[in-house]
């Protein structure tokens, strides 16, 4: 996906206008990928091509329910997101590896206590962005973007329960996390994360060969969950293995 | 009220590493044994090579007891004590054996025997000052028949350096005299532990592949390692590593003789009014329950062993079972094995499917293998290079000083880099001091309303020197395999809660500084067995694990061999 893609979304969907801008545009059958900023390559743009070609498949939602995160919160995170592992000439970055849902995913369960503190901080960025940028996070180009996550990242931004440089490392980390964790979790979408890393994917063992260096392995393009013995789905179950198969 | 249960031989309070080993020897010789656990079964079902679940959400489909108990950690006294974020022990049947590295070294024969050995060689006014460190009561030659037994039950891989006397180049030319070789060849090498020995010899160096208990062939009913790399923190898939869990414990199961009892949560140990251990007192589904015993052994893990003490108080033992002379909980010490150093080198390592007890050592630098005459600390480590990468890691990795930590640069360095770095393990001789000490958190409470244990701790000069020493030779072996960056992590500080973790327990002769005997028992409670590292007064250059379970069969063959005395 290109940078101009990805500037259409902050654009598009840096007011309420644009979105309904967006249903409009939805209705009547004429959405595209570039309007909504989904990027070339991710699987939400494959639905959305396929969308405009079928009409049943036209109503497929284009974003997914999130968990607990609010749609404008889900943009404005999307937008911060990727300014720490951008989408650029190297490639696809955050938002099209969809570390929100990841971290939508982590606020809705595990990482539930931190659900208030993220909904500070968006306000906080919205604030900062306000009164320094003259806009909202979204409406700012890529230097502006970029001067906030500066100011939050020297602990200079107020309005955090924290210092903001100890929120700036946790959405770091969380970012991190997201792109390059197992697909399962919500983001990595299409392996993104892992192909950026150069990291050929889960397997069940390696050989002698591969693991010598300058040994090229082809990407698995596997969760873990995708393999047999470790599916939740009771029918594709194996029998129980090794001496591990004790009851309680 | 409690509920009595029927009365059992010998109740072991944990299954994990060292319990697990435990109850094989017992019920080898006839005994009913029953174990009790806090956690449940896991199966190789539940060990999917999910690097979020095993490494950054430490495992919550298991009961998290551990994570309820996180102990408080301060430098001294006059620092308050903070809870840390993690507690890395695993609760399940097998334990922390499900998920460790599995790297299985003996100790060397100095580490038994740290004081008059280096009395002997440079001087008794070399022990590092403030130090409580005593010889062990026993010796690397009186443990040697036990460490076989365990490396033949468990299956360790790996080379011999000493069989009897001659030397093996294959193996670690420094190692005390063993029996036999190991029972399994040593884990195959890779590309980038290749080029790691290759640049140790040039040094002059002897690199060699450490001991594993993590099958390099199938052993019995159970396969070769596939080397996937989700050994750290993670289930073996194919049963390959020797947890208890798919060894010794279902071994002992066949007997009929051991009774696994899972979601057992031990409260306290109970005594009667001649201060010997009758039973203990557990919680299973919110219901108590009373498991009375001939013996009781204690196998909860180093900060549970000493938790589970001054817990079980009575009028009998106002400050905790077997405390009337006040040591459980003396001479703490997590081994200093942090102190990192980091390379990064030009090229790709093809680090991706390296599990971490697949590497090479250099022991030359540990322990006493070398002239300490003119240096100003004793002891010293055991450098460690070895595979595994997984890519949340690679993705939180350093950038060298060469990059941002975010943005455009940064995500260009990570495509670069992601597969150049590596960090090396360094275990270092950690002793027990005065002010090093494990006890009840005034303050923080566990689920139960139980209070957490506190630790006050601090690694002091002789650590922070090795681990300056060591670092340089870190260095030095990382650079002459072609490493063009390097960065040294700071020396060490607290000894928080940690994977190594010793003492609060000490085995020794005299009572008035030790907890157990030479065998493993209470002091001043005869039918009370105490299992695991907390026993161990000193740490060696390596990981624990090998030398508490020898130590474990050790206590038990002396139960066996004495039943009627202990019993009573
Ligand atoms: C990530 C990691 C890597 C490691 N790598 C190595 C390595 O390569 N080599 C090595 O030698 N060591 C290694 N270790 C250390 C090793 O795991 C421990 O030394 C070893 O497991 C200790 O054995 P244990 O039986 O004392 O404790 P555990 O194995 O932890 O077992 C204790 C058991 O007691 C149970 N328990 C605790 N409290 C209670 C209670 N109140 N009631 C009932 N049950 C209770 C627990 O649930 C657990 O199952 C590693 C540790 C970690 C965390």
């Amino acid at each position: 996906m290109t940078q101009n893609n990805k500037s259409s979304v902050t654009e598009n969907m840096g007011d309420g206008i644009s979105l309904s801008r967006r249903n409009l545009l939805k209705q009547a059958g004429c959405v595209s990928a570039t309007v909504l900023g989904v990027g070339a390559g991710g699987a939400a743009s494959t639905v959305l091509a396929q969308g405009t070609a079928s009409p049943r498949q036209e109503r497929i939602p284009v974003r997914e329910a999130f968990e607990t995160l609010t749609a404008r919160e889900s943009e404005i995170l999307d937008a911060l997101v990727s300014r720490i592992l951008p989408s650029d000439e190297n490639g696809p970055g955050a938002h099209e590896a969809r570390v929100v849902h990841y971290i939508d995913r982590i606020l809705a369960g595990p990482a539930g206590n931190l659900r208030e503190l993220y909904a500070s901080a968006i306000e906080a960025v919205e604030a900062y962005s306000g009164s320094h940028g003259g806009g909202s996070f979204t409406a700012l180009d890529e230097d502006g973007q970029d001067a906030v996550l500066v100011a939050m990242e020297a602990g200079d931004m107020e309005g955090f329960p924290g210092s903001s440089a100890a929120f700036f490392n946790l959405v770091r980390t969380h970012t991190i996390e997201g792109a390059f964790s197992d697909p399962y979790y919500g983001g990595n979408r299409d392996f993104i994360g892992w192909d950026l890393l150069g990291y050929p994917g889960v397997r069940m063992g390696s050989s002698p060969a591969d693991v010598q260096m300058g040994e090229d392995l082809p990407p698995s393009r596997q969760s873990a969950y995708d393999m047999a013995p470790y599916t939740k789905d009771p029918v594709s179950r194996p029998a129980a293995n090794g001496g591990a198969a004790h009851g309680d | 009220m409690a509920t009595e249960l029927p009365r059992t031989q010998v109740v072991v309070i944990g299954l994990g590493a060292v319990g697990g080993v435990a109850v094989l020897p017992l019920v080898n010789a006839g005994i009913r044994v029953t174990g009790l656990e806090a956690g449940s079964w896991l199966s190789t079902r539940d060990f999917a090579p999910d690097e979020l679940r095993n490494n950054i959400r430490d495992w919550p489909q298991s009961v998290g007891k551990a994570k309820q108990e996180i102990p408080t950690v301060r430098p001294d006294d006059s620092s308050v004590a903070t809870q840390g974020s993690g507690h890395p022990m695993m609760n399940a049947v097998g334990g922390t054996s499900l998920h460790y590295w599995a790297q299985s070294w003996r100790l060397n024969p100095w580490d038994f025997k740290v004081v008059s050995e280096t009395t002997r060689r440079y001087g008794v006014e070399r022990l590092p000052k403030d130090s409580t460190v005593e010889d062990w009561p026993l010796s690397y030659t009186d443990l040697e028949p036990f460490y076989d037994r365990v490396e033949h039950a468990v299956g360790v891989s790996g080379y011999a350096g000493n069989v009897k006397g001659t030397i093996l180049p294959q193996g670690n030319r420094f190692e005390g005299a063993r029996s036999r070789e190991y029972p399994m060849p040593g884990l195959r090498s890779s590309g980038f532990t290749d080029m790691m020995s290759d640049a140790a010899r040039k040094l002059g160096w002897h690199p060699f592949q450490a001991p594993a208990a993590i099958n390099s062939e199938v052993y019995g009913q159970r396969p070769g390692c596939f080397y996937h790399g989700f050994c750290d923190r993670g289930g073996c898939h194919v049963s390959a590593k020797g947890s208890t869990a798919v060894t010794t414990i279902p071994e002992a199961m066949k007997s009929g003789l051991l009774t696994v009892t899972t979601h057992a949560r031990v409260l306290r140990i109970d005594n009667d009014a001649n201060g010997r251990a009758t039973g203990v007192t557990y919680t299973r589904g919110g219901e108590t329950f009373f498991q009375p015993a001939d013996v009781v052994l204690l196998a909860s893990h180093t900060y549970e062993n000493s938790r589970l003490l001054l817990l079980s108080t009575s009028s009998e033992f106002p400050r905790g079972l077997a405390n009337n002379a006040e040591q459980v909980g003396k001479h703490y010490f997590s081994h200093h094995q942090g102190a990192p150093v980091l390379a990064l080198f030009p090229h790709n390592l093809n680090n991706w499917y390296g599990l971490p007890a697949q590497g090479v050592a250099i022991d030359e630098w540990a322990d006493d293998n070398f002239d300490h005459s003119s240096l100003d600390f004793i002891g010293g480590g055991n450098l460690w290079a070895h595979t595994d990468r997984k890519p949340i890691a690679a993705g939180k990795m350093s950038t060298f000083g060469k990059a941002p930590t975010w943005g455009k640069e940064w995500k260009a360095f990570l495509m670069k880099n992601a597969d150049r770095y590596n960090v090396s393990y360094i275990q270092k001789t950690t002793l027990p001091y005065e002010g090093n000490y494990l006890d009840l958190d005034p303050d923080v409470k566990d689920a139960l309303g139980l209070p957490v244990l506190r630790i006050t701790a601090r690694y002091r000069e002789n650590e922070l020197k090795i681990a300056a020493f060591t670092q340089d030779k870190m260095e030095e072996w990382y650079r002459a395999a072609g490493a063009t960056d390097i960065i040294r992590a700071g020396l060490g500080n607290t000894m928080g809660a940690s994977t190594h973790a010793y003492g609060g327990t000490r085995m020794g002769d005299r009572a008035s500084t030790n907890v157990v005997d030479r065998f493993g028992f209470a002091h001043e409670v005869p039918n009370l067995g105490i299992l695991g590292a907390s026993v161990m007064g000193t740490s060696g250059a390596r990981n624990p694990t090998l030398t508490a379970q020898a130590l474990a069969w050790r206590t038990v063959s002396h139960l066996l061999q004495h039943w009627q005395s202990i019993v009573g």
